[in-house]
């Protein structure tokens, strides 16, 4: 089934950008209710670009193996870049569409990354973040 | 006696259906049962031809719509031996049931510094009403630990807490998690030796087992008509004539009057003082032929045969290596209702409902909405829950353990 292609269970299994990253610029905790996804993600930023960043917590494949590849990509990416992400750059990036039951599953990294770069910026989070 | 499944099959017409390319497998039913045509076609039937307000109208169709509201709760009270429908309140659901409880008599009863008394193996429908009632009251919220095994209700524990006198003892029948059904007869019994009230969440309860309030001497019961085979949208208070006597109504408006001047009223006869407004008519007259079929099968029948699927089930898991089963063993299954809580080693539990699903078969997975057990107790995010009713059979079991296989080949565990 394309949901568990392989590279997603590799990632689970592997997942990249693991751990905590001391004296971040800027960290948010998300926690999924119906799942129990639990993830924080770190980032260190260095003037407009993500320096550094990694994720903690537990969860499913699709969410751990979402964080990795997340991470992955957000390195030396701008904040202005990763600001504008949303729900379909997601999927693009895992390359599965989990479905309406699994998606926050799938976006929830994301979602704590873009919270982590407003929180950064001193802004609230968009409507668009709000809503992942 | 054992039942017909492949007739009782023919019965609910989703069992034919089919779930991504698969025929449905439909293990949830701790979640809500599926419906047979019996409860479809009386929904059908009175909005076609008999749709009409309750208690009101003075024409044939009202008065048959106000017979057969009355009729489905005849049968509710009949089913678990109440005395009357006078001692039958319709809510939405369960949990409306026990807010109801917690709303009326908990309000007028539970003082600042008194004491209620529920379990670690809660629902939160059955644990958040009582912590809303004890913060707004300032009252102090104790739990019965379970024993050592996290599988039963630790007995010491109900007797050590019970020294302290709680004026409420809030128990569940049988947990949805992990399948283990109290002996409230037993724990109603010490209770009231105490000076304590008792409620039942019978939930997970009376959609499997014959529930007698009487016999167990509960002084409220709640239940939910939707995981017994009936609609959506009505649950049952059921608590003794005396108690609901002297309880206050919730909610004021029609129907629950007697009499109306500008600057007061009397309030309506019991059960109808608690169901103001217009009620949830058709899944009212829905709930009565889930009963009757219930009846008709013989809840001492379901619950053979729920048992019998169970052992088969606890037997098809128990060597599956990297498989956990929560809850009580095969040994114990006059204890254990037909739900079975798992996980596989290294997997998240929703990654093992969506392959199940990928297989047609429908599971829970998650904390079941009792998270102080499952994260706390049990020490888990998630689980994944397989649980069976009249309906289920063992080859349907099987596909569920192929499905177990397939997980492990997919995540690439032994």
């Amino acid at each position: 089934m394309d949901m568990y292609a392989e590279e997603i269970i590799s990632h689970y299994e592997h997942p990249h950008n693991k751990g905590k990253i001391e004296n971040a610029s800027a960290s948010m905790h998300e926690h999924n209710m119906v799942c129990g996804d639990d993830i924080t993600v770190y980032v260190k930023i260095k003037g407009n670009k993500v320096d550094d960043i990694k994720f903690d917590g537990s969860g499913c494949a699709i969410s751990t193996a979402s964080a990795s590849m997340l991470t992955d990509f957000a390195k030396g990416k701008s904040i202005s870049e990763l600001e504008k992400m949303g729900v379909s750059d997601m999927i693009g990036l895992i390359g599965v569409d989990p479905g309406p039951a699994r998606l926050h599953c799938a976006t929830i990294s994301l979602k704590a990354l873009k919270e982590a770069l407003f929180m950064y910026a001193h802004k609230e989070p968009d409507a668009k973040t709000r809503s992942l | 006696m054992g039942i017909d499944v492949k007739r009782i099959r023919r019965d609910f017409p989703i069992l034919s259906a089919r779930m991504n390319g698969k025929p449905l497998v439909y293990l949830d039913n701790a979640a809500t049962s599926q419906k047979p045509r019996q409860v479809i076609e009386a929904i059908y039937k009175y909005y076609t031809q008999y749709n009409a307000n309750i208690h009101r109208g003075i024409y044939a169709i009202a008065e048959k719509a106000t017979q057969a509201y009355t009729d489905s709760k005849a049968k509710v009270a009949k089913h678990i031996n109440a005395s009357s429908i006078e001692e039958i309140v319709y809510t939405r659901n369960t949990t409306e049931a026990i807010n109801l409880a917690a709303l009326t008599w908990g309000e007028a009863n539970i003082k600042k510094g008194d004491r209620i008394l529920i379990s670690e193996m809660e629902h939160h429908s059955n644990m958040v009403p009582w912590q809303l009632l004890s913060m707004k009251k300032g009252a102090k919220l104790d739990y019965i630990k379970l024993d050592s095994s996290n599988s039963e209700l630790d007995m010491q524990s109900l007797g050590e807490q019970l020294e302290k006198k709680p004026k409420l003892v809030a128990i569940t029948h049988v947990s949805n998690v992990l399948g283990t059904i109290n002996d409230v007869k037993e724990i109603a019994k010490m209770a009231h030796k105490h000076g304590a009230k008792v409620l039942v969440d019978g939930a997970q309860s009376a959609p499997h087992m014959k529930v007698d309030v009487k016999d167990i001497d509960a002084d409220f019961f709640a239940l939910s008509a939707h995981k017994m085979l009936g609609p959506t949208g009505i649950g049952v208070l059921y608590a003794k004539r005396d108690i609901l006597e002297h309880m206050e109504p919730l909610i004021g408006g029609g129907d629950m009057i007697s009499t109306v001047d500008f600057y007061s009223c009397t309030w309506n006869s019991l059960p109808w003082k608690f169901e103001a407004g217009t009620s949830n008519i058709a899944d009212a007259i829905g709930f009565g032929p889930a009963i009757d079929y219930l009846d008709r099968v013989g809840m001492g029948s379901i619950r053979q045969h729920e048992e019998k699927l169970t052992k088969y089930a606890l037997e098809s898991l128990e060597d599956m290596k990297n498989v956990k089963v929560f809850g009580l063993g095969k040994e114990n299954l006059k204890k254990r209702g037909a739900v079975i809580s798992f996980g596989i080693k290294g997997v998240h539990a929703h990654d093992i409902a969506q392959v199940f699903d990928s297989e047609g078969i429908a599971i829970r997975a998650g904390h079941h909405c009792a998270m102080p057990l499952v994260t706390q107790r049990l020490g888990e995010s998630a689980l994944a829950r397989m649980s069976f009713y009249l309906y289920n059979e063992e080859k349907e079991v099987d596909k569920a353990v192929q499905a177990i296989e397939k997980v492990k080949k997919i995540f690439r565990i032994d």
